[in-house]
């Protein structure tokens, strides 16, 4: 054995430090790619969600500040969702349009997370899929970048078509199905028809409700 | 290091030892993302940025890291890279970054990183370890993309769909439609489709090698044995 080995205390320790100093540089380079790019993702995601709403409701028909418009509301029975962010679209202060997001419907597998606009008249102004996880190819045909079908929804209301209408073609109403998927647009349908029962029953009133503030909001 | 070296390096990481075809590592990225062009590019460049500064790191450090703790050192390093490239892709292009989704923390467990930085990077110098992380980069990058190419055109008859995604607006023009009344075969772009396609390229790397080894060109030593020497 060599006599000039270093004791295993001395090794270990050292090993240890050496570990504990990329630890520190590893967070250390973290957290400055964190503060360079926080700003650019929370933009980033406003943007994205400012597409997806202005997918459902043109620029042009309101004038707010939709993103800081809204409420969480909480109707799970109807919305499918624990908590539903409700935005609101307005024009000259009168109001335009609801936003719902997201909007939850049970697909084939899983949950379909839909964002629903509805208009202060009670048609609806779009409905687009968030997400999804329905087969490719079969029952994906909602998401309007594979067809156009979840598009037919716009101008619809519960008076056009008749409420008992509110059904895909096989069980006796006006909305189409795929071949091979009806689940998936038997679901998203039900789930848009529940979306404007409630508005019916709450969504007016929703307008005057003082808009939420963040809690978290940072300053 | 001579220029023979350099050579050396580029031709194995792109072809004699590309890591999805010949060291098969890396395949639940390449398996999962590879249902179109774009999306195998984004993920394969991600790959690439996260191997380049990797590498680069485990070389300029390799003097000083223990060997009892040089794995964790290097898995931390790692793990650091992906973490920023993710956040950067989340900033810059969050569409992109929505649709990898979880293949880009993933980046962390490809084994071709920590394979690259245990086997090269901590034995070789820091030139030598940057050019070795571009060309095991660009062959993984090229396998992805030309897998995810594959399967999209057979899968949905176009080519490049969503290149707007990596490259701005301005490219979402350069979507291909090769036959606009093309059904599809969903076959493709399902899981099944990606193990077929990544079996394909296997053997067509195969049957290349072969064919110029039986030319009597020098190559390295081939993955698969000459049936005359088995």
């Amino acid at each position: 054995m060599n006599e000039r080995a270093p004791s295993p205390w001395r090794t270990a320790l050292t090993a240890a430090a050496v570990l504990g100093f990329f630890a520190v540089l590893g967070s250390a380079l973290v957290g400055v790619a964190y503060q360079g790019t926080a700003e650019r993702i929370a933009q980033s995601e406003r943007e994205a969600l400012l597409r997806q709403l202005n997918a459902i409701l043109a620029r042009h028909e309101y004038d707010n500040d939709l993103l800081n418009d809204y409420l969480d509301v909480s109707a799970p029975k109807r919305l499918g969702a624990e908590t539903t962010r409700v935005y609101r679209a307005r024009r000259q202060g009168k109001p335009v349009a609801l936003i719902l997001s997201p909007v939850v419907a049970q697909g084939y597998s899983g949950a379909i997370d839909l964002i629903v606009g509805i208009r202060v008249d009670g048609t609806l102004a779009g409905v687009r899929v968030l997400s999804h996880k329905e087969t490719p190819g079969l029952g994906d045909r909602i998401d309007e970048r594979k067809s156009p079908w979840i598009l037919g929804f716009s101008g619809k209301s519960l008076d056009e078509p008749p409420l008992s209408r509110w059904r895909v073609k096989r069980d006796g109403g006006d909305f189409d199905q795929f071949t091979g998927a009806t689940i998936t647009p038997r679901a998203v349908v039900a789930a848009v028809k529940e979306a404007l029962l409630w508005y019916r029953a709450q969504g007016p009133k929703l307008f005057e409700v003082p808009p939420q503030v963040e809690k978290t909001r940072h300053e | 290091m001579s220029d023979i070296g350099y050579r050396k390096i580029i031709v194995d990481g792109l072809w004699h030892n590309n890591q999805a075809l010949v060291a098969l590592l890396g395949l639940c990225p390449l398996m999962a993302v590879t249902n179109s062009l774009v999306n195998g590019l984004g993920l394969g460049l991600a790959t690439t940025a996260v191997l380049l500064l990797s590498n680069l790191s485990v070389s300029t450090i390799r003097h000083w890291v223990r060997p009892e703790v040089r794995l964790p050192v290097f898995v931390l390093i790692i793990a650091s890279f992906v973490t920023a490239v993710e956040l950067v892709m989340h900033a810059w292009f969050h569409e992109l970054y929505k649709i990898l989704g979880i293949f880009i923390p993933l980046i962390v467990t490809n084994c071709t990183i920590i394979g690259r930085a245990e086997a090269f990077a901590s034995r070789n110098p820091v030139l030598a370890s940057a050019t070795d992380a571009l060309a095991i980069g660009f062959g993984f990058t090229a396998v992805l993309t030309l897998l995810g190419a594959s399967r999209e055109l057979i899968g949905q008859g176009t080519l490049l769909s969503g290149a707007h995604l990596l490259f701005g607006e301005a490219a979402r023009a350069w979507e291909v439609t090769v036959n606009p009344d093309y059904p599809g075969v969903l076959l493709a772009i399902l899981p099944p489709g990606a193990f077929m396609g990544l079996g394909t390229l296997i053997a067509l790397k195969n049957l290349i090698d072969r064919y110029f080894g039986q030319r009597g060109t020098e190559t390295a030593p081939a993955p698969t044995p000459q049936p005359e020497q088995a």
